[in-house]
């Protein structure tokens, strides 16, 4: 458990992911099982401690320390656990039983009953310290925030078998905690895991960003690829097993609870049948924009409101397994024929093939990109006729060619210092564009950009900003509104939570204007008038 | 009528009626009592200013002699009358000079704290205990979070780092009158003999407390020299700098700093992480929460004024026990700064 809490602090105060990355591999290496493993799933939110809730902690906290000094500790503090943890009595450092490993804790309170609980946890607690005890309690309480994604385990899990990370994803998927058997093969004690859920996770295939310099030869060979629309929502895999479905996000992560009606969709499928597509918000032959797909997100239980206002759907990419056979070897055409023929078998209205664009010459395809008939569309995908369904990026095989970005030249108008590497720059935007005050014209926040300008072009704006501050506000500074950005962005949509009501989507910094004067930048009804384009386009 | 009504809250400070000075006044006044060398509690511009020797010290190195009418040192533990107060300074254990005021008048015994802490610190006198009738005391970290855990163990977390980061600078943030002092004697005892780099800003009182007898050699000054050397040297070695020099230019000079932190504030996650502090040290120079409260109860004081910090949480813990307790109200001292 100390091992594991001190890896949890090192982690929560690492700024950069390769200092994470350093610190995970470090900890699998030095940590036997099966305490690592269960340390991978708490990281990943994987742990299954059904009575272990917050009201737990709560309670436990009010028996032993005095409820107003608990309130007024935890106003200030701001976090259950480490209120929690600070706030335990500690008790004499001789009288301190041994701290328990992570995995006896763990199978402790997994096994425990709900009346039990309190007191295992007390004890537990009594043999921590105030680290220890802040590791357990956020165990508890859910939501470590440390910053490790599922990406950054797979990678140190790799880097400790020397292995691809997505031959790991691979086997990730199929095992539980505490991974024993992955772990072992990882460490060559033994062969690589066989034994495979139906329901697992299949590692995607990535497309590939499209360079202008490819084009050419793509423009030889135009009849041997395969064009379609690049739908902007989110890349899913849709499982169906003997037993039950499951949805997989593109990290692997099963977030089939949040879509019921998909899970239902699956039901009609064979068991055995693996599919890839992009959720989006689908009534009936409508599909709805990202800004729609986003009241979807992040919901563990949609509501029936929710539901029913924002249903959703698949479009079909691709078919990897059909009746348990596994059609990733095959050419994309002949996948795609199957995939034509299972929609044929059993359709849904939740289910929708992605159509296949006919382009003759790459001036057709230059069409296309420029001018998708749909809002929810941010390109074009390119798949040779050919390819075979691989895990990752294969450079070659599938392409993406994203429209162009929208963009508006937007003046500077407060800047905040960055984190890491960046903590002594201001590295971070806010800008805003014109619109009529009460008295006159006025500047209004429209977007925020970290990213899209080069290292000496942060040293240069980082001197300006020192040198043209007119107001500071704790760690940010207000300065005069004279240097104007182009920014690009994906999409706009309507925001109540910001002042100027609308919200730019992945903004960032495409050139700095330093010719450009001020009054010269966007005015706000201009980029309204984009979302009554764009809202009229998605009606059409 | 209070016993202690001879002491009057003013706007400049607490004012002793009776002997006709204050103590660590906030504005320039005619003759000010001075715990110890912080800004918060020294400021300049007064007539007359009584401090202990250190603190004089400190005060004139900070401030110049012309910023006070007349620095009037007077030593630990010797009384002298002024009106109808006896005044003497006992031991504060908070920083090089720090001194709680000890005030005598028609038989009652007031003792105001300055900032205090009661664990031992190499470069300052250890605090003294001083029962007293009406105990004034600072609250800084009056909140039962703040346990302050041994200074030699977050000292080994920072040669820790250093021994695992030989590539990158460790740069420790830390406040420039006291901690910075206190953190180089602690590295010293743990048998840390490389030299110590410090930033521009911590040579002056560097070289103060060296003159005043701590031993804190060697030290050599971060950033004086042309660019490109100072990165290769500073790889692997501990860099002092005060904490606002950790988000500013003066840091990009350092190779790829691992920066650190040393602060009672450390004690909180969430808080050195909104600083981006890479490696929070809990180490404070004032008392925590536990020492504060037996303090307050070894004291024997009959009454408790608490001057700053989180009063409430002291306040409702004392009177639980039966000890009448008050918030001072004096606004303009500081938390400890970080």
């Amino acid at each position: 458990m100390q091992a594991f809490a001190e890896l949890l602090e090192r982690l929560l105060h690492a700024p950069q992911r390769t200092a994470k990355l350093a610190l995970l591999c470090d900890y699998l290496r030095r940590t036997p099982d099966p305490d690592r493993g269960w340390a991978l799933a708490a990281l990943l939110g994987t742990l299954e401690l059904p009575h272990a809730k917050p009201a737990l902690v709560r309670a436990l906290s009010a028996e032993r320390s005095d409820p107003v000094l608990f309130a007024w500790s935890y106003d200030y503090v701001g976090d259950l656990a480490e209120t929690a943890a600070l706030l335990w009595p500690e008790p004499a450092s001789d009288a301190r039983a041994a701290p328990p490993r992570l995995s006896e804790a763990i199978a402790a309170l997994a096994a425990a009953p709900k009346s039990r609980l309190p007191a295992l946890l007390a004890d537990l607690l009594d043999r921590l310290d105030a680290t220890g005890r802040w590791a357990l309690l956020k165990l508890l309480t859910g939501g470590l925030r440390v910053g490790v994604s599922v990406g950054l385990v797979r990678e140190a899990l790799a880097r400790l078998g020397g292995v691809d990370p997505v031959r790991v994803e691979e086997h990730w998927h199929a095992q539980a905690p505490p991974y024993e058997a992955l772990f072992a093969w990882l460490e060559g004690r033994a062969p690589e895991p066989a034994g495979r859920d139906a329901l697992a996770f299949r590692p995607f295939m990535l497309a590939h960003p499209l360079d202008e310099a490819d084009l050419p030869a793509i423009a030889d060979t135009l009849a041997d690829w395969a064009v379609e629309w690049k739908w902007d929502g989110i890349r899913v895999q849709l499982v169906a097993g003997p037993s039950g479905a499951r949805l997989y996000s593109r990290s692997g992560e099963e977030i089939g609870a949040s879509f019921p009606e998909l899970l239902e969709t699956a039901r009609g499928l064979d068991p055995g049948t693996v599919l890839d597509g992009e959720l989006v918000v689908m009534r009936g032959e409508e599909i709805g924009g990202f800004d729609e797909l986003q009241q979807r997100l992040n919901r563990k239980r949609p509501s029936a409101r929710i539901l029913a206002r924002c249903p959703v759907g698949l479009v079909l990419y691709d078919l990897l397994f059909e009746s348990g056979e596994d059609l990733r070897p095959l050419p994309f055409a002949a996948r795609r024929r199957r995939l034509e023929s299972l929609l044929a078998r059993c359709p849904s209205p939740r289910l929708r093939l992605s159509p296949l664009l006919s382009a003759h010459s790459l001036e057709e395809l230059g069409r296309l990109r420029r001018a998708p008939p749909h809002p929810a569309i941010e390109g074009l995908v390119l798949k040779h006729k050919a390819s075979p369904y691989r895990a990752g990026r294969v450079k070659g095989s599938w392409w993406k060619w994203k429209r162009d970005p929208f963009s508006a030249d937007l003046v500077l108008l407060y800047a905040q210092r960055g984190h890491g590497k960046r903590s002594s720059f201001y590295s971070d935007y806010t800008f805003g564009a014109w619109r009529e005050g009460p008295s006159g014209p006025e500047l209004v926040p429209v977007a925020k950009a970290y990213s899209g300008y080069t290292d000496e072009e942060l040293v240069r704006l980082d001197r300006w900003i020192r040198a043209h501050t007119i107001a500071r506000f704790g760690p940010v500074r207000a300065v005069e509104p004279v240097l104007v950005f182009e920014i690009g962005f994906e999409g706009i949509r309507r925001s109540s939570r910001h002042k100027s009501g609308i919200a730019l989507r992945f903004p960032r910094v495409l050139r700095i204007r330093w010719d450009k004067p001020a009054a010269e930048a966007e005015r706000l009804a201009v980029l309204e008038a984009l979302l009554e384009t764009r809202a009229r386009a998605a009606a059409a | 009528m209070s016993r202690f009504a001879w002491l009057e809250p003013r706007p400049e400070g607490l004012f002793v009626r009776p002997g006709g000075f204050f103590l660590d006044p906030l504005r320039a006044v005619a003759r000010a009592v001075i715990s110890h060398g912080h800004g918060d509690h020294a400021r300049p511009g007064h007539g007359e200013a009584i401090a202990t020797p250190e603190t004089c010290a400190i005060l004139e190195a900070r401030y110049g002699r012309e910023a006070f009418g007349r620095l009037r040192p007077l030593p630990l533990e010797t009384p002298i009358e002024l009106g109808e107060v006896s005044l003497w300074f006992a031991p504060a254990g908070h920083v090089l000079g720090s001194a709680q005021i000890v005030l005598e008048h028609r038989g009652t015994r007031v003792v105001w704290s300055g900032d205090y802490k009661r664990r031992a610190d190499p470069t300052c006198a250890p605090f003294r205990l001083v029962p007293c009738d009406l105990w004034i005391t600072e609250a800084t970290f009056g909140l039962p979070v703040f346990r302050h855990p041994p200074a030699e163990g977050e000292i080994a977390e920072l040669l820790r780092a250093r021994e695992a980061n030989p590539e990158r600078a460790i740069v420790v943030g830390a406040y420039g009158l006291g901690k910075a002092q206190r953190l180089i004697a602690l590295l010293r005892r743990a048998g840390y003999d490389r030299p110590i780099f410090l930033h521009g800003a911590l040579l002056p009182l560097c070289a103060l407390y060296e003159r005043l007898g701590v031993r804190l050699e060697p030290l050599l000054p971060a950033t004086t020299t042309e660019r490109g050397r100072i990165r290769r040297e500073l790889a692997g070695e501990i860099v002092l700098a005060p904490p606002s020099a950790l988000a500013d230019r003066w840091i990009r000079r350092l190779p790829d700093p691992l920066l650190a932190f040393a602060s009672g504030w450390m004690r909180i996650k969430q808080r050195a992480k909104r600083r981006g502090v890479e490696l929070p040290l809990v180490i404070s120079d004032h008392a925590d929460w536990d020492e504060l409260l037996a303090t307050c109860g070894e004291v024997g004081a009959e009454e408790i004024w608490i001057t700053h910090g989180r009063e409430e949480a002291l306040i409702h813990v004392l009177s639980r026990r039966g000890i009448r307790a008050r918030p001072l109200a004096l606004s303009g001292y500081e938390e400890e700064t970080d």
